[in-house]
């Protein structure tokens, strides 16, 4: 059984790098000729993660296995941590500085975004040691 | 795949071609491969943008070229020129100029490209209005970027406008207007296309959401330009002809057909590498605040085109001068449905030829192979191999096309001691030394 694997380190604070890991996976995906819709989740929800991870916690490391059931990321960062993973989830709260904002991120949608496009999500956190993210997203049968 | 499902305007004369890696890099599509010292295009991925026209420093790749004579099989000619003919002369300030200039050549009319363009903008006005339609609409006036699309993006087929281009509806309008003027079969009319680039004449040639196209032939702007120059010198009367405003003329140039919208949510994209890049954000749903996107191939818009003679950005500045002296726009189609004719008669449909595979478990596996070869190899992008970088490489070996000896590092690399090479200093990986013992 073949499974693809995936590895990438994101550098933090450089955004005119931000989102070469979800556009590398989604030249992967389509590709391998995966449904559009399962494309689309990957790509937006992987986007949203990877922009984070610069944002907030100077980069970090992104890990995909594709299989053709499903797509696993896991996005490993050793940034300060979310304080309130509830409170982060909710639509429109934000924590970013105005310069990210005024890149046009920042909006508060980033973590109800990813949750909206996968199947699970799953996070990890510790203040000052940093987040491990981890999104599964099914293809439909 | 047979090869004749697949017309191409641009063509490789195997004489001049060299076998340099200059075009294979640049083909946006991935379509060109180096066999045997030669270029060799994959017909099914070529979207005939004439990028490869525009690079070969042999002049090995061309456009397919037509007989003037072609047009003596009919009994009434028509002449269609693109408003870009228009910026490719000095000092003209009226279009009429040229208009009487192709009726002094020998054409019988001369119908505008524009006052299809002013047409197609009314129609895309009306299209706009519409709620069952998905943003941002993007552009099909392009034929380069219909054909990107449907292989590079078949995902945003939806949100391709289903319009035929002004080039197609200028000749319908141009046809039946001679059919009311002299009485003539459809058939004894040939409306004849002045084309700035490849696409155009491969959209003509073979449509794909159309039977078959207005236009019964096709001369590039850098071919008839020189006998036209020689005719509008001989001119001894200049009739009015002109019938098109400054919306219609100013689609030659990238923003053009955004601005005869007169709506502000809109994106103007031009240069194949720029699209692209705006086609991948399409996709992933970050341009969904936009309207309209109008997108062109050839940088600076249609003026840029690989069959053209003047430099894009002098040719559009000439254009702004023109339009100057024009009324906004001279054609209109007085209703708010768009007319049936106007319309695709079929769907775009998809090509899927990126795909490593039609079953996702095949697919998978030959990917996995593919990332190990891909390791094996020098990661340089030379395109000595003959493909235009290594992943391509690889990909073509998963697909039975190549070899692993293709590539020169990975052979010097291997070769055993008896017929050992060294690779060239600036490339060695390995202590060459160790190699010679």
């Amino acid at each position: 059984m073949s499974l693809i694997t995936l590895h990438y380190d994101v550098p933090g604070d450089d955004f005119t790098r931000a989102g070469e890991a979800s556009g590398n996976v989604k030249t992967h995906l389509k590709k391998l000729g995966f449904n559009p819709t399962v494309v689309r989740n990957v790509v937006i929800a992987l986007y949203e993660a990877e922009i984070n991870m610069v944002i907030h916690a100077g980069g970090g490391e992104i890990d995909v296995e594709i299989d053709p059931d499903q797509i696993r990321m896991v996005l490993t960062d050793h940034g300060p941590g979310i304080p309130d993973v509830e409170l982060a989830m909710q639509e429109g709260y934000s924590t970013a500085p105005d310069n990210v904002r005024a890149l046009g991120f920042g909006a508060g949608m980033g973590l109800p975004n990813i949750k909206k496009y996968t199947d699970d999500m799953q996070i990890e956190t510790e203040i000052g040691v940093g987040t491990t993210m981890r999104l599964r997203v099914d293809v439909p049968a | 795949m047979l090869s004749t499902e697949f017309f191409h305007s641009v063509r490789l004369d195997e004489e001049k071609c060299k076998g340099c890696i200059n075009c294979i890099k640049r083909c946006p599509t991935g379509a060109i491969r180096v066999r045997r010292g030669k270029a060799y295009i994959i017909s099914e991925r070529c979207i005939d943008c004439g990028e490869c026209i525009r690079i070969c420093p042999n002049h090995a790749k061309y456009a397919e070229k037509y007989s003037f004579n072609e047009i003596l099989q009919y009994k009434y000619r028509i002449a269609l020129p693109a408003p870009t003919l228009y910026g490719q002369f000095n000092n003209l300030d009226d279009v009429d100029y040229v208009l009487n200039g192709f009726l002094q050549m020998g054409f019988d009319d001369v119908f505008e490209v524009s006052v299809g363009a002013e047409l197609v903008s009314d129609a895309t006005r009306a299209y706009m209005q519409r709620q069952d339609i998905v943003r941002p609409v993007i552009s099909s006036a392009c034929p380069a970027i219909v054909r990107l699309i449907r292989v590079r993006f078949p995902n945003l087929i939806p949100n391709v406008l289903d319009l035929n281009a002004p080039l197609e509806e200028a000749a319908r309008l141009a046809r039946a207007r001679a059919v009311e003027k002299t009485g003539l079969a459809p058939e004894d009319i040939g409306v004849f296309f002045i084309t700035p680039c490849t696409a155009k004449i491969t959209a003509i040639k073979q449509p794909i959401c159309n039977e078959k196209s207005h236009i019964s032939g096709v001369f590039a702007i850098k071919d008839i330009y020189p006998v036209l120059v020689g005719q509008m010198d001989k001119l001894t009367e200049v009739k009015p002809l002109k019938n098109s405003g400054i919306l219609g003329v100013g689609w030659a140039s990238s923003g053009g057909e955004s601005a005869a919208l007169i709506k502000e949510r809109y994106l103007a994209a031009d240069g194949i590498e720029n699209v692209i890049k705006v086609l991948e954000e399409v996709e992933d749903e970050k341009l969904n605040d936009l309207d309209f996107i109008e997108l062109n191939a050839c940088s600076g818009g249609c003026v840029g085109g690989p069959l053209t003679v003047e430099n894009p950005y002098v040719a559009k500045a000439r254009l702004q001068r023109l339009r100057k002296y024009l009324p906004v726009s001279c054609n209109h189609l007085g209703t708010e449905t768009i007319p049936h004719e106007m319309q695709w008669e079929k769907p775009l449909a998809p090509v899927s030829i990126m795909k490593l595979d039609t079953d996702l478990r095949r697919a998978m596996e030959k990917m996995a192979k593919m990332n190990e070869i891909e390791k094996t190899l020098p990661g340089l992008d030379c395109g000595t191999c003959g493909a235009p970088s290594c992943r391509d490489l690889a990909e073509d070996i998963v697909r039975g096309k190549a070899s692993i000896e293709d590539c020169v590092f990975f052979t010097r690399e291997n070769a055993d001691g008896s017929n050992y090479i060294p690779i060239p200093a600036p490339f060695r990986k390995s202590d060459e030394s160790k190699k010679s013992e």
